[in-house]
């Protein structure tokens, strides 16, 4: 080993502290990269081997009613390999001690045969045998929430029957990797389950013997996915088709992947910030440090080493750094990508996960960290190579100083002489102080944004379920009804408001956008259910036209003004022109709303209603469920409490695991930063501090002097950060911003206050680190040594 | 020069030096028209108060700054036309320097820091020989910290004359020694300078100092104010201030 090599490895050792640092930062990144690229990996190839195997369909259809051998004219179709019929069906559940409503979708299977298309994975049991009418397959999720094994009974109101049921097979389906019941907006296990059971019985119950009312096929890889859909849909109207769907729009996939974009944006954003402070830390750290090898520099010159040589060295040790970072980084985001992608994996109920890190993601790792390193260290080395070495050897000229501002302004009487030196030297590099300033603010921004879902859900909450939608229960209709339903509602004990709704299926079009959703026809005013503007006050629907929510309004990109058009997904199927009147403000789910009886007329169905909202006393809640589960007409009931509960559990969990594990990582990007300042302020100043210690300096003084400047910085550090991180969360929110959901742009004090205070520990804990080491300033060196 | 009567070969010769640089805010006029020739294997004292210059003609001579006008041949080569790389390669074949504050690497042994000049040298001594020139075989393995003053200089001076350098300058090597370790020191420096012929210049503040010398330059305010040659080198031992 050479010198060179030594004094690296030496020097390296003797910094290890900030060496350690630096590389925790840079782990963070590596991390975090690897974390959200490696679960990203598992998930989409998890989810691409699932559908693959489980032949998840290109097309779906939901119609009325059409006879079976309308089959072979489906098949006929250019681009069609594979049609599946299927009868299914909304059930009712009545399942042994649980006294909340639950529903179902019942879905046809081949007799005795698993399906041809979206195959049940049977994790548990067995399929329904043929002829046994009996026989159930119920979905992991809603077994799970319950507890369920094969040979469980439960039962089911089929058609207005009940009809006792027995469980003899628990399975996963491709269709339905994220459960949700149609209008919900989240999962809810419990209360909503996939079932599946013979076709035979299934059909007999909905009066669909030689028929079905669902339809799956594959396509060809050459079809024309346009073309196939304009047939399907000419061929099924007569039959009350709704539109064949694509795999895009079916619901469980396109929450699947709107969830898979938003770990993609955070696999981008998150890395990109924490190696982004890392390379300025080691830019910072680095062009300081350089400073104080000034000396060292300038011998190796006079001795010939070259440029090169010196530049190389000073790599290495970047290199050595970075190197740590990446050890650190790669094995914590290995685990890390496993643990988020396992969470997931339970989330979604994937039967299996394809976990493996691809060489090209490591490689990214690898060369996105070297980059930022070298970006990072480029500055600090290039200054390191050229100072010139006579230059070099003479001390440093002696810094410009002046009396700062404060001073100028004639109010140095309020000063001692310390705080004076402390004001002179931020004054006097203010562009080191600034970078110090940026480089915590930073840290001060990141805790910022690991923190902040917590408290923007905690929000998104209170305003869908406080202040939107208010009824305690809300009831679906197995089909549009006249308003009589509601004086029978209101007679009902314990219910105090009763409110009507009319849910449509609409595909809304605007230009070359469109989308599938529904329109909703609310009472106007309602106490219920209210659409709020931007500053949450509550809207008054007009007595026409359409109110959208500002995300469907972007995705149509249309103005209040602008008309879209309104395809009714169901009924007379009429194709409609609707003025838009108005855009309001929705942080979850994508909805149209509209005067009930505006939609009402529109539609040309006197006054019908599809559902109702119902205020209840707490008393008499689980009576009146029980009474709905009884009543033939009410297809579901969602409980509003209990949906809050489903969100903060289901969704809640991973969006705050993951700002859990941000917070960590903010943390030691915090105390990084923090402490790698004041170990080089000490450095670089230990010799004017020793003077003072020989001049009669107190150690309790000399730290003042040094800690004050850290303090004062960390100080202006915090509101600057305060700007950075509502930056950062600017972009978050608009990065992960989805039909599923938006992050509302909302930051509670405690956001600010947690931000603030870490920094203020860190640098407490940094001060407390260094101030241990002015202890052991080496006061007879100073005497020695020049100027 | 060591052999008085031979006439020696002139090794630098320098026409016209001038070096102006900022310091601050400040213009420092360091050198005011420097002729100088220096010869082979020749013991030269520069003698001058502080701020006189004569650091920065030293490290003009040596390659590690370049003058604002003048020229200055090192056999036959001419320095000022040299670039960066050229000096960085004169500075490393030919030159050896030791400073007032001896600027060992506090991170390597004794031993190390004079290895980081042999690694790069061609012809070089080991460091253990160059060590035990200045007497300090003893002492090899200790840091920076574990060593004397005196004893650090000698280890900046065993690193200097490892390559075997044909020329060697000493800005102010005893300026931070108490009298009796400078001594020692100044002895070792002449007997390199004897034994190796190595073209020696010797800056300094102190009057005493000149009498072991071959020729003393007396220098001030940024130039040569006058010059004159010792008949007889006085040994260091002689020497107390």
């Amino acid at each position: 080993m050479n010198a060179l090599t030594r004094k690296l490895l030496r020097e390296a050792w003797r910094m290890r502290g900030q060496a350690v640092a630096i590389a925790v930062v840079i782990a963070g990144g590596v991390s975090t990269l690897l974390m959200a690229l490696s679960s990203l990996d598992a998930l989409t190839l998890t989810r691409n081997a699932f559908y693959r195997d489980y032949r998840f369909a290109d097309l779906f259809v939901t119609l009325e009613r059409a006879p079976e051998s309308l089959r072979e004219e489906i098949e006929a179709i250019p681009g069609v390999q594979q049609v599946e019929t299927r009868v299914v069906a909304g059930v009712n559940l009545d399942i042994p001690d649980f006294d909340d409503p639950a529903t179902g979708m019942l879905i046809s299977l081949p007799d005795g045969r698993n399906a041809a298309l979206n195959r049940l994975y049977i994790r548990e049991g067995r399929l329904p045998e043929p002829d046994r009418d009996r026989d159930l397959v119920v979905s992991q999720a809603f077994a799970d929430a319950h507890g369920f094994h094969p040979g469980d009974q439960l039962s089911a109101i089929i058609n207005g029957r009940r009809q006792a049921l027995e469980i003899v097979g628990i399975a996963l389906s491709p269709e339905h990797i994220y459960q949700i019941k149609p209008g919900d907006l989240f999962p809810d296990f419990a209360r909503h389950g996939v079932l599946w059971m013979n076709r035979t019985q299934l059909a007999n119950a909905y009066d669909m013997d030689g028929a079905f009312n669902s339809l799956t096929v594959s396509l060809r890889r050459e079809a024309r996915i346009g073309d196939v859909i304009e047939r399907l849909d000419l061929l099924l109207a007569p039959y009350g088709g709704l539109g064949a769907i694509p795999r895009e729009e079916q619901i469980s996939d396109r929450y699947l992947s709107s969830e898979l974009d938003q770990l993609g944006a955070m696999a981008r954003l998150f890395p990109a910030i924490f190696l982004g402070v890392a390379a300025f830390l080691l830019n910072v750290v680095f062009g300081r440090l350089i400073g104080t090898q000034r000396e060292q520099i300038a011998i190796l010159k006079a001795f010939g080493y070259t440029n090169r040589q010196i530049g190389l060295h000073y790599s290495l040790w970047v290199l050595l750094i970075v190197a740590l970072g990446l050890t650190i980084g790669l094995a914590a985001g290995t685990w890390l990508g496993r643990q988020m992608a396992e969470l997931y994996r339970g989330f979604f109920h994937f039967p299996y996960l394809d976990f493996c890190i691809r060489p090209a993601t490591i490689i990214i790792g690898i060369l996105v960290t070297l980059l930022a390193g070298i970006a990072g260290a480029l500055a600090a080395v290039r200054r390191a190579v050229l100072l010139p070495p006579a230059e070099a050897m003479r001390p440093e000229a002696p810094p410009v100083f002046r009396p700062t501002l404060v001073e100028r302004l004639g109010l140095q009487r309020c000063f001692n002489q310390r705080t004076r030196m402390i004001l002179r030297n931020i004054e006097r590099r203010p562009f080191k102080a600034m970078l110090s300033v940026i480089g915590i603010a930073m840290a001060c921004g990141i805790l910022m944004v690991g923190r902040f879902q917590e408290g923007a859900l905690d929000y998104l909450i209170q305003v869908q379920y406080g202040l939107a939608q208010r009824d305690d229960l809300a009831l679906t209709f197995v089909e549009p009804t006249s308003r009589r339903a509601m004086q029978e509602l209101a007679s009902l004990s314990g219910v105090y408001r009763v409110e009507p709704v009319r849910a449509v299926a609409v595909r809304l079009r605007h230009g070359p956008a469109s989308y599938l959703s529904t329109v909703q026809g609310i009472e106007s005013p309602s106490i219920l259910r209210r659409v709020l503007d931007d500053r949450l006050g509550p809207v008054e629907l007009p007595p026409a036209g359409l109110v959208l929510s500002d995300f469907l309004a972007g995705v149509l990109n249309v103005r209040p003004g602008g008309r879209v058009t309104l395809e009714v997904l169901e009924g007379r199927r009429d194709v409609l022109e609707v003025p838009v009147t108005g855009v309001v403000q929705e942080l979850i789910g994508v909805a149209a709303y509209m005067d009930l009886q505006a939609l009402n007329r529109l539609l040309k169905e006197g006054r019908a209603i599809s559902g109702a909202l119902l205020a209840v006393s707490p008393g008499n809640r689980e009576a009146i469920v029980a009474s709905m589960k009884e009543t033939p007409r009410v297809a579901g009931v969602t409980d509003r409490l209990t949906a809050v509960e489903s969100f903060t559990d289901s969704m809640g969990q991973i969006v705050l695991t993951f700002a859990f594990i941000s917070t960590l990582l903010a943390g030691s990007i915090a105390v990084g930063v923090v402490y790698s300042n004041a170990r080089i302020a000490l450095t670089e100043r230990s010799r004017e501090l020793a003077s003072l210690r020989v001049l009669g300096f107190s150690r309790g003084e000399i730290a003042y002097v040094l800690l004050g400047e850290l303090a004062l910085i960390t100080l202006a550090a915090i509101p600057v950060g305060f700007i950075i991180g509502t930056a950062l969360i600017v972009g978050i929110v608009h990065g992960v911003e989805s039909d599923l959901y938006r992050i509302p742009l909302v930051i509670v004090p405690s956001v600010y206050a947690f931000a603030a205070t870490v920094v203020v520990l860190a640098t407490l804990l940094s001060g407390l680190i260094v101030s241990r080491q002015l202890g052991r300033l080496d006061l007879l060196s100073v005497l020695k040594t020049r100027e | 020069m060591n052999h008085p009567g031979v006439p020696a070969a002139p090794v630098f010769q320098a026409r016209g030096i001038t070096k102006v640089y900022l310091m601050g805010e400040v213009r420092v006029e360091a050198l005011r028209g420097v002729d100088l020739i220096l010869y082979s294997g020749e013991l030269a004292v520069l003698l001058g108060a502080s701020g006189s210059g004569k650091s920065t003609l030293l490290n003009i001579l040596g390659g590690l700054d370049s003058p604002t006008a003048g020229q200055i041949i090192f056999d036959g080569l001419d320095l000022t036309r040299l670039d960066e790389r050229g000096l960085t390669a004169f500075r490393r074949q030919t030159v050896g320097f030791v400073f007032q504050f001896y600027n060992l690497i506090p991170s390597l042994t004794a031993r190390e820091n004079v290895a980081i000049v042999t690694e790069i040298a061609q012809d070089a001594m080991t460091p253990e020989a160059a060590l035990e020139l200045v007497g300090l075989s003893r002492r090899m393995d200790h840091f920076p910290a574990q060593l004397s003053g005196g004893e650090q200089q000698r280890v900046a001076i065993a690193r200097a004359v490892a390559k075997r350098p044909r020329v060697l300058l000493c800005d102010e090597p005893t300026g931070a020694l108490d009298s009796s370790t400078g001594v020692v020191v100044l002895e070792v420096l002449e007997r390199i300078n004897r034994d190796l012929g190595a073209a020696t210049v010797v800056i300094t503040h102190n009057a005493v100092i000149a009498d072991m010398a071959d020729r003393v330059i007396q220098f001030g305010d940024g130039r040569i104010l006058a010059e004159r040659t010792n008949p007889v080198r006085r040994s260091p031992r002689d020497l107390s201030w």
